[in-house]
């Protein structure tokens, strides 16, 4: 188990896993389902284990819609999302370790590049 | 001069292994007064006790401080072995070196320090102390139950069994509460009217009972064994004493649109109604919002066929007064509105039902006579969908965070009922965890699933979704298959969670009792004062104080009834002498105190004075009445002039410890 990575996933999505009831109702609701590999309540319960790399590697992490059924239904205000959004930002950011400041960006822009794209860089990189 | 005594305790090695008691002792024996100091194995044992007994009679003592546990558990002890020894009980201090002391700390010098200083501040709060003498109040010998529901016709039934006078207030037109409603109980699956309707008719019948229907309680003044209520018998627009429960006015009045709430809304009722044939009282009542003479004076059926002259459409709320020794609060529970949980559709398919209003669909009294059938278009349903904890085991902000601890059962009743009747039905219950703690519940739960082929599923529903062929699509999961699954289905029951009534709170505030945060009545102790509020006589029976099946709120019931008659039996009760009181001289008629107080222990009164000069004036000052003060202290600070003050921890007393703690 990878602390750290464990420590870094309950930092970014501010969720805590210990709060799950194990009811399923975020499986349940997911309208992404059958085209995931491990479901929003196993994203919890493997996060909760520290059980994070099979996640990594998983495609379920760009099916998730981020509809946020889950976490509107969760009873116990896990907000599972979240936690698969930390998951996601957890992976890209590996991809090549790319650094990259900040401050570098705005000279990067031009006024073809979609607003997403900026968002996502700023997800991407780290400070 | 004082004489103190100071005794510490060993406690075993409870106090012994953290605590130096013999340096303690030793140090304690220095303390201004003190004459004897001494340190013994089990000071709460016979001869512990005799230990102090002999000291006070042999050095004359003025004043003991013992250095033990917390004052919660031995106080009394200690106080009754001084007043045996011709000692005023209140002149015995507890220095808590166990629970603030021995039990928290782990360095034997340091907790020696702590010890020390605490029983040099109960020497120098004993030497201030006053003996203190308890007053007696004299106890009404009637009790009030407020619910008419099982729990309150339990308790009224085993207090008039003992022979005192009791009265149930009923906010519905009859008694009975949420069981008359059930159709059959578990684990037994015995009819809930067969065996209530007979205790309703019992309360009736039983002579030493007065039951006040439609009724709500206004105000209640006064304190233990001493309570003044007012009741508020609300204009039912009947005659109750001509009113013979023909029935014949429900029958003629041609206003039939009225939401049945018997059944749950899911049929209509008259506007004048009897709520459900086994009625007590059975009377009928005239609902204003709906009776036509009422709103617009045209109509008047009601009046002309009732053969006693009962109808009254004059009538107007009453209000009566009266005085009560105990008070038994069992205002029950209500199912949660289910509104917010659109993922149910609840509130826009009529097949999504709560599991209430599917004890009404299944009852040979509700609106299908028995048969199971779709509210929408009363068809048969052949495949049933359970959903438990909607709305239990929630976060704040999505629902109750108790388990409401009924729902498992009763969905394993419901499902079971249905596979017997309708063999052909599928029955699918959807759980997070099955919790059947009880007598016969888990193997009841189990008939369920192995005799009655119920299949229970691990897992929420997450969507319900009603479909165009009048078909409802559950949307769940199976945890243990890891699938979602989709059920195609006829009908939805809704395992709501349970609340308390809404007149709890209100009425918490009346009686001055405490709540938890969800409404629940607190129990003066949760494992050994299970039924006692808080406050002196007021009793808790039934699912007010947390949610319970109907064996349990019976026992809680009996219990509570069993508290009230020990009350009641007494002729008079001891009163607590560690109450507030206030020096008029130094009272500014701020009225600070009365409002800080709550109890409404404190008024004021005007008061005539005789003024330095002679002259006479007219002050506005608090007064407190010892029975109804439970000595909180609150008064005391919140006194800005110094003039309340609280026998047995003055702010001399309490000023005097902190010096001896500070220096």
């Amino acid at each position: 188990m990878n602390k750290n990575e464990k420590d870094w996933i309950d930092i970014t999505s501010g969720v805590n896993v210990r709060k799950c009831m194990r009811c399923g109702k975020c499986s349940a609701t997911c309208p992404s389902y059958d085209e995931m590999e491990y479901h929003p309540h196993q994203f919890v319960y493997m996060v909760e284990k520290g059980d994070i790399e099979p996640l990594l590697n998983s495609v379920s992490l760009y099916k998730c819609l981020t509809c946020f059924a889950c976490v509107e239904r969760c009873p116990r205000g896990v907000e599972p999302a979240k936690v698969i959004e930390a998951v996601r930002l957890t992976a890209v950011r590996k991809q090549g370790n790319n650094h990259l400041l900040p401050d570098q960006i705005p000279d990067m822009l031009d006024d073809d590049l979609p607003q997403q794209a900026i968002v996502t860089a700023f997800r991407k990189y780290t400070k | 001069m004082q004489r103190i005594g100071v005794f510490v305790c060993h406690c075993g090695t409870n106090i012994a292994a953290t605590v130096d008691v013999k340096a303690v002792a030793e140090a304690l024996s220095h303390e201004p007064g003190v004459v004897v100091s001494q340190d013994y194995q089990y000071m709460c044992s016979e001869s512990g006790q005799e230990l102090v007994k002999n000291a006070i009679k042999e050095h004359g003592l003025t004043g003991v401080v013992i250095c033990s546990c917390s004052p919660r558990m031995h106080e009394n002890t200690f106080r009754k072995a001084a007043a045996s020894a011709g000692l005023n009980p209140y002149l015995v201090e507890i220095a808590n070196i166990r629970e603030q002391c021995s039990w928290i700390h782990k360095n034997i010098a340091s907790a020696t320090d702590k010890a020390v200083i605490l029983g040099k501040a109960a020497v120098a709060k004993v030497h201030l102390n006053a003996p203190l003498t308890a007053g007696e109040s004299p106890v009404v010998k009637r009790a009030l139950v407020i619910g008419g529901g099982i729990a309150g016709i339990q308790t009224a039934l085993d207090i008039a069994e003992a022979g005192f006078d009791v009265d149930i207030v009923e906010k519905e037109p009859t008694i009975g509460g949420k069981m008359a409603q059930i159709d059959k109980t578990f684990p037994t699956l015995d009819c809930a009217a067969c065996i209530l309707t007979p205790k309703m008719v019992e309360a009736s019948q039983n002579e030493r009972i007065t039951i006040h229907s439609f009724s709500e309680v206004s105000d209640v003044k006064g304190f233990v064994g001493n309570f003044t209520v007012t009741i508020k018998k609300k204009a039912r627009y009947v005659d109750e004493t001509k009113c013979t429960g023909c029935g014949l006015c429900t029958e003629k009045c041609p206003m039939k649109k009225v939401p049945n709430e018997f059944n749950m809304g899911l049929d209509n009722r008259t506007a004048v109604y009897i709520p459900f044939a086994q009625a007590v009282p059975k009377v009928a009542t005239i609902d204003p919002n709906y009776c036509m003479m009422l709103k617009n004076g045209k109509c008047g059926v009601c009046s002309k066929v009732c053969s006693v002259g009962a109808i009254d459409y004059k009538q107007t709320d009453r209000f009566i007064e009266q005085k009560y020794g105990a008070i038994v609060v069992a205002t029950g529970f209500n199912p949660i509105k289910l509104d917010k949980y659109d993922e149910f559709a609840y509130s826009c398919c009529p097949d999504v039902v709560t599991s209430l209003e599917l004890e009404r669909l299944m009852n040979a009294a509700g609106p299908n006579g028995g048969t199971l059938l779709r509210p929408s278009d009363k068809t048969h349903p052949h495949t049933i969908v359970f959903v438990q904890c909607v709305g239990s085991r929630c976060d704040d902000e999505k629902g109750k965070p108790y388990c409401s601890k009924i729902c498992c059962m009763y969905t394993a009743k419901h499902a079971m009922l249905i596979r017997e009747k309708y063999p052909d039905t599928e029955v699918y219950v959807f759980y997070i965890d099955v919790r059947t703690p009880g007598k016969n519940f888990d193997e009841f739960y189990r008939r369920a699933v192995e005799q009655y082929n119920v299949h229970y599923i691990k897992g929420m529903v997450g969507k319900v979704t009603p479909k165009a062929d009048g078909k409802i699509d559950v949307q769940a999961s199976d945890l243990l298959s890891n699938e979602q699954l989709h059920i195609n289905a006829d009908m939805v029951v809704l395992a709501a969670a349970i609340e308390p009534d809404k007149t709890a709170r209100p009425l918490a505030t009346m009686l001055t009792t405490q709540m938890d945060t969800n409404d629940f009545f607190t129990e003066a102790h949760p494992k050994l004062r299970p039924v006692e509020s808080a406050t002196a006589g007021i009793f808790l029976s039934g699912a007010c104080q947390g949610p319970k099946d109907i064996p349990e709120t019976v026992a809680q019931a009996s219990a509570a009834a069993a508290k009230a008659i020990g009350l009641l039996c007494k002729n008079s009760i001891t009163c607590n002498p560690c109450v507030a009181h206030s020096d008029e001289l130094m009272c500014n008629g701020c009225s600070a105190c009365e409002k800080v107080c709550p109890y409404g222990a404190i008024t004021y009164q005007d008061k005539e004075f005789r003024m330095p000069d002679r002259s006479t004036a007219i002050r506005r000052v608090a007064s407190v009445n010892p029975a109804v003060c439970q000595g909180c202290g609150a008064c005391t600070v919140a006194c800005p002039s110094g003039a309340m003050d609280l026998n047995g921890f003055s702010n001399s007393q309490i000023m005097a410890e902190v010096d001896a703690i500070c220096k």
